[in-house]
């Protein structure tokens, strides 16, 4: 076991294994999303409250997931980028800042299209997207840090502290937003929380859910391949494999 | 190293900093300067009705603190990063991470404590009523100091970065989003006459989480931008 | 036909409903193809080095 950690710890290991793995994730996330789509607007039925309107459900819960998910892997990859020092996980850290960022501004656009035809404006101090906002803060800082410092290495290990530090921070965010909803709001009921979903809606929900984590799988791979390769442009593997083609 | 040993090399630090920062006169005084100007954009935007200022006040207050809390804590680190010494006192054995808590205390007396008597001295200013004055006292005390500790992270992160005030902001803000929440929250609660106990305990439970775990970061920080 | 303009009308919410799908579209395609085209540049780039590289020894 701990000898397979260790080879696909190596950069030109994990660029094969991301290779080989990314078509599986990419394919099978294709196939989920078509069928979850289809359960999305033809199997599901519509909402007696909201009507067809909440067919966005789809997109957004599964993005406001993503959202948290991707964070805590991001947190996850910088720390065994700082304990192992290994270079694969600073580039799965790096990788999964865009793609959270991007899964954020999702949950934010698509709550705000929803939010506009429910509460009638734009947008509305509810607490989930209060919180999702402050997430994609936490995103743009830690992009804007990478971005900043040149050396890699330095790069990775500074924004694994700032992805810890921000782990920390989440749950009192989360908590103290939504205190400070209930506080200012009252007890209106957030039109975006269904407290009792039924099953025909569920099971679409789920597979969309699936299907984002596997997206998500596959782009991280890509994006982890794309920034070993940079890192590793000098080395000596990525000129047999990638320049001369020299088959493993 | 003896507990004798810590505590000498933790106040000279401490001194030397704030020796430092008290010759340093207008690194000191201009937050506070700024702050006052903020302060002072509000009336004027807002008009100078008395409900409508004592009604946004508390916020006006906090936020403003926020701010030129930011603006102090670019220095925290830089000087001692750019003349090397900060590498030597890193690099000595066991005496990393008492040289943080004596650099985030020293920011603390020399930014926070000046902006607490501020504060004080504006309240009425923004007709901020006396009891009220007194609970936005308490959440500056205990929210003052976690503004320092996750400053110095963001610091420590940036140190020797090109544009490193603005990406601290970037980083800082989203941290203290909380502290700001519980705290003006607190002093609103005081102005209607309501209880402000539990957001007091939550500020304080906020900043010994702060005390106890940023200096870790902080310190890691550092070292993870000396190693460069 | 008809079903078919009932489908894309969403109930009065065709808007909203598309537009949030048409954005989660796009972001996931540019989430693909931005590191797609970065690979293949840097690709490129190593490739024409290599291939320089590669002259200036045969002239040599």
């Amino acid at each position: 076991m701990w000898k397979w950690i260790t080879k696909y710890a190596s950069p030109m290991h994990f660029y094969l294994l991301a290779n080989r793995l990314t078509p599986w994730f990419g394919w099978s996330a294709a196939v989920l999303f078509a069928v979850g789509l289809y359960g999305a607007f033809f199997y599901a039925p519509a909402d007696y409250q909201q009507g067809e309107s909440f067919r966005i459900i789809y997109i957004h819960v599964p993005s406001a997931w993503m959202s948290m998910f991707v964070y805590m892997v991001m947190a996850g990859a910088g720390a065994a980028g700082l304990i192992w020092k290994t270079k694969v996980s600073d580039a799965v850290a790096r990788s999964c800042a865009p793609l959270g960022a991007s899964f954020t501004f999702l949950a934010l656009a698509t709550g705000s299209l929803w939010g506009k035809p429910m509460w009638g404006t734009w947008w509305v101090w509810d607490a989930r997207l209060t919180s999702e906002l402050i997430l994609l803060f936490l995103y743009l800082g830690y992009i804007a840090l990478q971005s900043a410092i040149d050396d890699r290495r330095t790069a990775a290990r500074a924004g694994a502290i700032l992805a810890l530090v921000g782990v920390v921070n989440i749950p009192i965010i989360h908590y103290s937003v939504i205190w400070w909803n209930t506080l200012h709001q009252g007890p209106t009921i957030s039109k975006l929380d269904s407290p009792s979903i039924h099953i025909d809606m569920l099971i679409p929900l789920l597979v969309m859910a699936l299907a984002f984590n596997l997206y998500f799988a596959a782009m991280v791979l890509i994006r982890a391949r794309m920034e070993i390769v940079e890192q590793e442009k000098n080395s000596k593997w990525v000129q047999e494999l990638i320049v001369d083609k020299v088959s493993v | 190293m003896t507990r004798v040993r810590i505590l000498n090399l933790f106040s000279t630090i401490l001194f030397r900093d704030l020796l430092l920062g008290v010759r340093n006169q207008s690194e000191l005084v201009n937050p506070l300067i700024f702050f006052i100007m903020v302060i002072t954009m509000f009336p004027l935007s807002i008009g100078p009705e008395q409900s409508a200022l004592m009604q946004i006040s508390p916020a006006i207050v906090w936020v403003a603190a926020v701010l030129a809390s930011n603006l102090t804590i670019d220095g925290i680190f830089r000087s001692d990063y750019e003349d090397g010494s900060l590498e030597q006192m890193i690099l000595s054995p066991h005496s990393g991470f008492t040289l943080v808590m004596a650099k985030i205390l020293a920011h603390w007396l020399l930014a926070g404590v000046p902006l607490i008597i501020m504060v004080l001295m504006a309240g009425p200013f923004l007709y901020l009523p006396d009891y009220a004055l007194q609970t936005l006292f308490y959440t500056l005390l205990l929210g003052t100091p976690v503004l320092s500790l996750i400053g110095a992270i963001a610091g420590g992160l940036t140190m020797g970065v090109r544009s490193s005030g603005m990406l601290q902001a970037l980083l800082i803000l989203p941290l203290i989003m909380p502290l700001l929440i519980f705290s003006v929250s607190a002093v609103n609660n005081a102005m209607k006459g309501l209880p402000v106990t539990g957001e007091l305990y939550f500020l304080a439970a906020i900043l010994v989480l702060a005390l106890t775990l940023a200096p870790i970061a902080v310190f890691s920080a550092l070292k993870i931008r000396l190693s460069e | 036909m008809e079903q078919l303009e009932n489908f894309f009308h969403m109930g009065g919410y065709g808007f909203y409903v598309w537009l949030s799908y048409g954005i989660t579209l796009i972001v996931l395609l540019l989430n693909y193809v931005m590191p797609r085209t970065r690979e293949k540049k840097l690709v490129d780039r190593l490739n024409q080095i290599s291939k320089m590289k590669g002259q200036g020894e045969n002239e040599s």
